[in-house]
């Protein structure tokens, strides 16, 4: 596999970056099993942002898990630039480690609270196996592209970072393996929605500025469409929908998507009855309050 | 406007930092609760959204105190000021009676190896040490019948439950004594949509019921607020900047902050497929040393000579109110949208 180098994909339509072909998985339980994942067969092509939504228990983070080989996989294959990597291990897994990256939904939950960012970075890099010297370079360049300035993160705890500033420095720490493939598992879901937009346009950089490939995993189909250009609908384990966003999002085949659109709040309707008008302008007056003496 | 149910007024807490300031998390807010209605919080992480929700259930402990503050709710004057450390122990009666807080994560503070039986029974002899193991039983089945919601998951554990289930479950505990006020603090934020819309559904239904008779729910997800409350509160550091009708602030946003929230929401539609949206610039500001002025100037697009000097004064239009010197001199406009698409 490659040496970390800048990436050099083609944006090539014909052969995916990673596959998963027919990938089921199943857990045993008590008096049989649970199948996650179902027969799942998905493409992920270089420089696309591929999302997958469902709702909790659908079997999205099972199915990146595989993709990361964190889990062996029940039946199926998972190939990786044309090469069966569902098995692999040792040498070869460190080095598929290195190319496909994640993020994942806890920020907190990624970092030891008793390291510095700078700390924790560096000891990601033994993964890069880079030749001494160039650490703080990488450090700088990676920290650059999610916006933040090597005075902001290194020498911080990760107490002393706010939500967003903790999800940004877990995808510099996964930029600075040079991966091909990021697998963001509900990266997003724990910011609120200002810092929401800024992590998913540092993605949406990211995929056109270094023509990674993204799998963004999201219950919130408002974030799917904002950033992706394939959607992949799962319910209980089952592939129910895939096209492209405007495919699935704006003329939904299937029952299940259609409920998933419908349940999505909005911002400008409302479950109570309401019958709301403006007041007419000459009505109103600007006029001063004082708290105190109320 | 409907009768006050309650009025917390010039809440004022700060968390005692290491080298002996005092960093006001909270800085002089008064909000109101009409009667039968759900008044929405918003703002970024770390605006003293949470901290003024604990501050009203008077559950401030150290390093947080709150130095200033009254709160009050049919006909009682409360006050919110952590006077000494038994102040604890005397509110204890308040807590649960009066204003019941669900806070962040509640659904996870179950106990794995208690069933939620158990903990309806622990709850309710915290405030009533006799209360009978039946009567507990018994009043959170009927409540569960009430709101249509399967009676079978008082015998289950935390584990055999999905995490809407749970969290319908913790609210619905949290309010057995039939608090005026119910806080909610993010209680649909770990939740997927359809967990949310049932939850949401769920609290509405308590409130047409009368369990409670008003709801403070604070969140950062804007339209989670819009599809739930009759008013809402913008938080920017430590302040309230905006504060009126839901309707108000969705269609006509009198404050750069709210308007930039707003601008933020990514809605499943056409315009979202195309737009980009630059997010709010910046972090929030140190609130051991917060901006002169206008604390939100350094962040915001329409910020002039008297934003970075003077703090703005709130001022109203009808009920809808705002502190913003854009909008003092832009008399009932609403915040242009900045917003580039592709």
């Amino acid at each position: 596999m490659s040496e970390a180098a800048t990436p050099t994909i083609a944006a090539d339509t014909t052969q995916p970056v990673l596959s998963a072909r027919n990938v089921t998985k199943q857990f045993k339980v008590a008096g049989g099993h649970i199948t996650a994942v179902n027969d799942v067969s998905v493409d992920f092509h270089a420089g696309k942002v591929l999302a997958v939504v469902g709702e909790s228990g659908s079997g999205k983070s099972t199915l990146a898990r595989m993709l990361l080989r964190l889990m062996p996989v029940t039946s199926g294959t998972i190939t990786y630039l044309g090469k069966d990597v569902t098995t692999i291990s040792g040498r070869e897994l460190r080095d598929y480690w290195r190319d496909v990256q994640a993020v994942f939904q806890d920020p907190f939950a990624s970092f030891n609270q008793f390291f510095t960012v700078g700390h924790m970075l560096k000891r990601s890099l033994r993964l890069a196996e880079l030749s001494e010297g160039g650490e703080a370079e990488l450090i700088e360049k990676c920290l650059g592209y999610v916006g933040l300035k090597p005075d902001d993160a290194v020498y911080k705890y990760p107490h002393q970072l706010s939500g967003g500033q903790r999800q940004r420095v877990m995808i510099a720490r996964a930029l600075m393996m040079n991966p091909k493939v990021l697998l963001a598992d509900e990266a997003t879901s724990m910011l609120d929605a200002s810092l929401r937009v800024s992590v998913l346009n540092v993605l949406q950089s990211l995929r056109a500025e270094l023509g990674l490939t993204v799998l963004f995993i999201t219950h919130d189909i408002g974030q799917a469409c904002y950033l992706a250009d394939e959607v992949v609908v799962m319910e209980h384990g089952l592939v129910v929908e895939h096209g492209t966003t405007d495919e699935v999002i704006f003329s939904p085949k299937h029952d299940y998507t259609k409920r998933l659109l419908a349940d999505v709040p909005d911002l400008k309707g409302s479950l109570k009855s309401r019958s709301w008008q403006p007041d007419a302008p000459a009505a109103v007056t600007t006029r001063a309050i004082d708290r105190k003496d109320a | 406007m409907s009768r006050m149910l309650m009025r917390a007024s010039n809440v004022t807490a700060v968390y005692a930092a290491d080298d002996g300031r005092d960093v006001p998390a909270v800085d002089d807010v008064t909000i109101e609760v009409p009667e039968g209605q759900i008044v929405g919080l918003a703002g970024e992480s770390g605006c003293g959204k949470s901290t003024l929700g604990n501050a009203m259930a008077m559950i401030a402990n150290p390093p947080l105190y709150v130095i200033n503050g009254t709160l009050e709710i049919e006909g009682q004057s409360i006050d919110l000021r952590t006077l000494d450390p038994n102040a604890n122990r005397r509110h204890r009666k308040y807590r649960g009676d009066v204003v019941s807080l669900l806070p962040q994560g509640a659904m996870n503070a179950i106990s794995p190896t208690l069933k939620i039986r158990d903990l309806v029974v622990d709850v309710l002899r915290a405030h009533d040490r006799n209360y009978a193991k039946s009567d507990a039983i018994d009043l959170a089945t009927d409540r569960l019948k009430m709101l249509d919601m399967p009676t079978r998951v008082l015998d289950s554990y935390a584990h055999q439950l999905s995490g809407g289930m749970k969290q319908r479950m913790v609210t619905v505990i949290s309010t057995l004594l039939n608090p005026k006020l119910l806080i909610a603090d993010e209680p649909t934020s770990a939740l997927d949509v359809s967990s949310q819309k049932a939850l949401i559904e769920m609290l509405l239904a308590m409130v047409e019921k009368k369990i409670m008779s008003g709801v403070i729910f604070i969140t950062h997800d804007l339209p989670v607020l819009s599809m739930v409350t009759d008013r809402l509160a913008i938080m920017y550091a430590g302040k309230v900047i905006e504060n009126g009708r839901t309707e108000d602030l969705v269609h006509n946003a009198r404050h750069p902050y709210t308007a930039a929230l707003l601008a933020s929401v990514l809605d499943p539609t056409e315009d979202t497929r195309t737009k980009h949206v630059l997010g709010i610039p910046g972090s929030p500001p140190n609130l051991g040393n917060p901006p002169s002025g206008c604390r939100f100037h350094p962040r915001c697009r329409f910020a002039m000579d008297v934003c970075t000097t003077k703090e703005p004064a709130t001022l109203a239009e009808g009920d809808h109110e705002f502190a913003c010197w854009w909008a003092k001199e832009h008399p009932r406009q609403s915040v242009p949208m900045e917003v580039s698409h592709a």
